[in-house]
């Protein structure tokens, strides 16, 4: 029984980082329609930028967080603004392929600026844990957990009660009709980003934080978050933590209890099992679990 | 100006194109005088909505391009200028088919077009309360969401929606479409209240019983041309008018290309 909670624990913190990855694709494609495949690279440069501000300069670790996360919502506008933007009106798969393409531009910066090797986030949670009940509660894993349900919760009240958070909903719900009602699609657009910007890097910092290393790949995690976002509908917030949390949930388990009783997945089957739960939960949910063929929103 | 009045907005000349080969609009002048209603009437495709989007910026969005004349709203033009900036400037809509946002509250989309004018708290409320008086009946539907409503209750928080902007200037795309005639009524006696406080309504309509008993002024536009214009009570007397759009035509003639060649022969003096 302990094992399980401790694997469900450890579920859930990964399952948030997923979940934050996710709500920057849900927030995007929400304004705009399009998958911005390039979330995974934003989220290695708010690592990057953590690492850079803290241990390069010597910033303290919570400022050089901030700066971080501010440095990429500021990507993710810039992006915006000088990349996509012009595409406005033009077909959405050529505007994912350009995500496509920047993904593999921003790898390729990374690793020119920072180079291949490991690097230390020397953040403030280390390897330290806290016991209780039995379960070992990894510090950096509690601070993931709560950071993820702190964004939920801000990202409830800024759609429910902002004026920026209702012109999302309205451009995303009938973009024309918000702009006959004089909202501006650009800045919304560009809010969209500045928010999927912001939150990757917070998951960029939680998911290479602790006893985990800084690596050029940690953007990859950006695909196993993917199955988690199709699994709560695209369009959903919600859909997204909750998505991330099953997906978490099961890799984790699967990691726990698979090489011991169906040895003959095979090793490392965990890492497919985000793609085995999206592909089985689509085929009895085409749209999602929070989806409706017409799409649900928040 | 117009009778001694300030024009709110004038179009001149107006010429429009979509997907760069079809001609919507050919040479459209209208005014509207301060405080006045004008109706735009006009039979389907004969570019009433087009004129609308000309003036809201939203014909790029459906591939369409202002490609002659101009378009000034109280001597300022703007003709390139963005949605946002134009509602921004006082222009308020209500589109065809009302557009609200179905899983948004009636409250909710209320406040949607209330964004652009960025009112405080105080005057949030405000606007709500003089929407409430204005159509009592959505007073009970505050929470509903919108895609539940009837359609004579979208139709009220479409036109709510717009007056949320405090425009100077309201546009209405066939407000009366669909509704039940006593809906209808209570949708023209709110125009003209709302007129009353001051705003210039332009009203496009395909009901022109409706539209020329409150309006002002009037303009009939035929395949993107104005083929009359005048006073509305003069055009009510208008034969023409009469027979085609207010079905009082005595010669029997009641369907639509019967009308169509009956009238090439006619002189449309504008
Ligand atoms: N997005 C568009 N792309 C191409 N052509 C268009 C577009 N919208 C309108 N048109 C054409 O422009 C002309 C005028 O259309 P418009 O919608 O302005 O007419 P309308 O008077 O509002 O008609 P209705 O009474 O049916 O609403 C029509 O011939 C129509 O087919
Ligand atoms: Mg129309």
């Amino acid at each position: 029984m302990t094992d399980f909670l401790q694997l469900c624990f450890a579920g859930l913190a990964l399952g948030s980082s997923y979940a934050l990855v996710a709500l920057g694709f849900v927030v995007i494609h929400r304004a705009t329609g399009v998958i911005n495949f390039a979330q995974g690279s934003i989220l290695a440069l708010g690592a990057y930028f953590t690492f850079n501000a803290h241990v390069t300069w010597g910033l303290p670790f919570w400022i050089a967080a901030l700066v971080a996360i501010v440095a990429s919502a500021a990507v993710g506008v810039l992006v915006e603004r000088f990349l996509l933007r012009r595409m406005t009106g033009q077909p959405v798969f050529s505007v994912i392929m350009i995500t496509i393409g920047l993904l593999f531009v921003l790898d390729q910066i990374i690793t020119m600026v920072w180079g291949q090797d490991a690097q230390n986030l020397e953040d403030p949670w280390g390897i330290d844990t806290v016991t209780a009940r039995g379960i070992v509660m990894a510090v950096v894993d509690l601070w993931t957990i709560g950071l993820a349900l702190l964004v939920v919760c801000s990202f409830f009240v800024f759609f429910k009660y902002s004026g920026m958070g209702l012109a999302m909903r309205a451009v995303a719900i009938d973009e024309e009709a918000a702009m006959a009602r004089g909202i501006s699609v650009r800045r919304v657009v560009a809010t969209a980003w500045a928010i999927a910007g912001a939150v990757a890097a917070i998951a960029g910092i939680t998911l290479t934080a602790g006893p985990a290393a800084l690596r050029p790949s940690v953007g990859l995690i950006a695909l196993a978050a993917f199955p988690a976002m199709i699994l709560g509908g695209l369009d959903s917030p919600l859909g997204a933590v909750v998505g991330g949390v099953i997906i978490g949930l099961t890799q984790m388990l699967t990691a726990g209890y698979q090489p011991q009783h169906a040895p003959w997945l095979g090793n490392d089957f965990q890492s497919v099992t985000p793609y085995v739960v999206m592909i089985v939960i689509l085929m009895v949910r085409p749209y999602g679990l929070f989806g409706t063929e017409e799409v649900e929103r928040l | 100006m117009i009778d001694g009045r300030d024009t709110v907005l004038s179009i001149q000349n107006l010429e429009v194109v979509y997907s760069d080969v079809i001609v919507a609009l050919r040479g459209v002048s209208l005014d509207v005088a301060s405080g006045s209603i004008v109706t735009l009437l006009g039979a389907n495709g004969a570019g009433k909505t087009t004129v609308l989007r000309a003036i809201t910026g939203l014909l790029p969005a459906q591939r369409g391009r202002i490609t002659k004349g101009s378009i000034s709203l109280g001597g300022t033009d703007i003709h390139e200028r963005s949605s946002a900036s134009i509602v921004g400037h006082g222009v308020a809509q209500v589109m065809e088919g009302r557009r609200l946002f179905a899983d948004l509250t009636v409250q909710e989309n209320l406040r949607a077009g209330a964004l652009v004018s960025r009112p405080s708290r105080d005057e949030l409320a405000e606007r709500y309360d003089n929407i409430a008086e204005l159509f009592p009946v959505l007073r009970d539907r505050w929470d509903s969401q919108a895609g539940y409503l009837s359609g004579g209750e979208q139709q009220m928080v479409a036109i709510g929606q717009a007056l949320m902007a405090k425009p100077q200037l309201l546009l209405l795309d066939e407000p009366s479409l669909g509704l039940a005639p006593r809906i209808i009524d209570l949708i023209r006696d709110v125009i003209v209240d709302i007129n009353r406080q001051g705003t210039g309504v332009l009203l496009i309509e395909q009901n022109a019983q409706m539209a020329l008993s409150i309006a002002d002024h009037a303009y009939v536009l035929e395949n993107g041309k104005v083929a009359k214009a005048g006073p509305a009570d003069e055009l009510r007397e208008d034969h023409d008018i009469q027979e085609f759009y207010l079905g009082m035509g005595d010669r029997g003639r009641t369907k639509f290309h019967e009308i169509k060649s009956y009238r090439r022969h006619k002189a449309w003096g504008v």
